[in-house]
């Protein structure tokens, strides 16, 4: 019955050769936990990716109950944590993920450094991966003014006084993130959430593609 | 790859109608114990990840995550904290030349060269070793950079009494959900006597215990009104001997209403709760 659909498929849309390039391909030895203990510091990236894909879907979940706006965001946090079932593990997985992912990302990069596995020919993939850090961390600074409580408010609101200090752009780039030169208020929450949700996600999602594809381009590097 | 003439389509698209068998590579001929991705070594990477994922839901099930009071931007005593793995930059920024007149230096251009590198490490190690301890100058500025990042997550995270700060700023459940009886007489003497201390929701605040839930008898509530306790002072109630008793009574009775199940399931909260007990068990 699959092997039938599978067929039908295949034939008018060819998805063999595409199948062959996203599962088909070598595991070497040396990075094989299963072989060598060692190895499970390869396994540093793939857990990020296991992290991100929980956050994505945790994330999905918790926009069913969040509400973006000053008046409510901080009730509907509470509401989801206190009175909906399961809502209290949705929001724990989202925010203890959000610092599993920043564990996972620091350790892969450590692995990746010193292995000296950003060499030529993989120097951009190192410089790909950097930008998912930073994309990473803006958002978790984003998403920490979300649920609008005061330790939220205030840590953006440093956040955004530290950014504001850079010269000549600075105050700029305050506006911009905060939709206002001096208040966070209304319309820097309905920002934020934005990028939280859509900009910087849309980003990764583009940059882990990115990743993925020049790691299955160029294999492992190889044993040390 | 077919080349040449002959090729057939399905139907009028670029699709090849030829069946080609879709078979695993052999990876028999390859160096070391060379393993499939699909579906051996996926197969183990599953098991692995699901001990991971269960590790994972033990540790959100059993600290649920903070949240803490409602923003409240005119709070003018409120002490910013960031995430942890902002605090080595919080915490640069309080050294004299990271910070006040100096932030750019600080915020901008010692972070940026920090990044900066990282992010051209592959073209300032252009090298062509990869052993650690052939490459001492990257891996040691690396160290260097990790062991900063360490450092100063360690000094903030010093200064920072998280568990003052879960007490003190947490959200106070009872408050924000009991459904405390206002219609009844106990509720307007109480608000005309206590409430400026105790609060809204007797919840309390600061010195000043929470009254709900209590254990105390309606006699000792009549006693404590009158004649105060530890650093209540005594002749605070004033009023009829019939209020009296309606005060002891509402405050006998709010906690049974909807606080009860309040500190169960927030960790920050029944902290909050067993101290305040503390502190009125102290006033004996
Ligand atoms: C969302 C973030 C990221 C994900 C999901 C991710 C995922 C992965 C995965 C699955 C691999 C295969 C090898 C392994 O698991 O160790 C890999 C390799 C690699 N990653 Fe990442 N990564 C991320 C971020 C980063 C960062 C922050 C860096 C560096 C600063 C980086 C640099 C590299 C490089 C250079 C390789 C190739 C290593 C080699 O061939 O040995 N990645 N990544």
């Amino acid at each position: 019955m699959l092997q039938k659909l599978y067929d039908w498929v295949d034939e008018r849309v060819d998805i063999t050769p595409l199948w062959r390039d996203i599962a088909d391909h070598e595991v070497p030895e040396h990075v094989n936990p299963a072989h060598h203990f060692s190895a499970f510091v390869y396994c540093f990236g793939g857990l990020t990716f296991f992290v991100t894909v929980i956050q994505i879907l945790s994330g999905m979940f918790l926009t069913m109950y969040y509400v973006p706006d000053i008046e409510n965001a901080w009730k509907s946090v509470y509401y989801l944590q206190r009175e909906v079932a399961y809502g209290q593990i949705v929001r724990g997985m989202h925010h203890w993920g959000a610092s599993l992912v920043i564990v996972m990302l620091f350790l892969h990069t450590l692995r990746v450094f010193f292995q000296g596995a950003y060499k030529k020919p993989r120097e951009l993939n190192w410089v790909i991966g950097v930008l998912l850090f930073f994309v990473m961390l803006g958002l978790g600074f984003t998403g920490y003014l979300l649920p609008w409580d005061n330790k939220a408010y205030f840590a953006t609101q440093v956040g955004l006084e530290i950014a504001a200090a850079t010269p000549v752009i600075g105050d700029g780039i305050r506006t911009l993130l905060a939709g206002d030169p001096s208040i966070v208020g209304a319309q820097t929450l309905t920002r934020f959430f934005a990028i939280h949700v859509f900009f910087l996600p849309a980003a990764l999602f583009g940059l882990m593609a990115f990743h993925f594809i020049l790691i299955r381009k160029q294999g492992i590097s190889g044993p040390l | 790859m077919h080349r040449g003439k002959g090729m057939k389509f399905v139907g009028d698209s670029r699709v090849t109608a030829e069946k080609k068998a879709n078979l695993p590579k052999d990876y028999s001929e390859y160096p070391g114990r060379t393993e499939a991705f699909w579906p051996n070594f996926l197969l183990k990477e599953w098991l692995v990840g699901s001990v991971f994922l269960i590790g994972f839901l033990i540790l959100t099930a059993a600290h649920p995550s903070p949240l803490e009071q409602q923003a409240d931007p005119t709070n003018a005593g409120y002490i910013p904290l960031p995430d942890w793995y902002f605090l080595f930059l919080y915490q640069f920024l309080k050294y004299q030349y990271a910070g006040g007149e100096f932030i750019v230096l600080g915020a901008i251009v010692m972070p940026g060269l920090a990044f900066g590198a990282l992010l051209l490490a592959p073209f300032l190690d252009r090298g062509p070793e990869r052993r650690p301890t052939k490459r001492p100058i990257a891996v040691g500025l690396m160290l260097l950079g990790v062991f900063a990042t360490f450092w100063l997550t360690y000094e903030s995270v010093q200064h920072a009494d998280y568990a003052h700060r879960a007490e003190k700023y947490g959200v106070n459940v009872e408050a924000v959900e009991s459904e405390i009886d206002k219609s009844g007489p106990g509720w307007e003497v109480y608000e005309a006597n206590c409430m400026s201390c105790h609060g809204e929701a007797l919840q309390g605040q600061g010195n000043y215990p929470s009254l709900m839930d209590t254990e105390k008898s309606a006699d000792e509530i009549k006693d404590i009104a009158q004649n105060g306790i530890g650093q209540m002072p005594a002749g605070i109630f004033n009023g009829s001997d019939e209020e009296l008793q309606q005060l002891a009574d509402f405050i006998k009775n709010a906690g049974s209403g909807g606080g009860g199940e309040g500190g169960s399931s927030e960790g920050e909260s029944s902290e909050e709760g067993s101290s305040e007990d503390g502190e009125s068990a102290s006033g004996h």
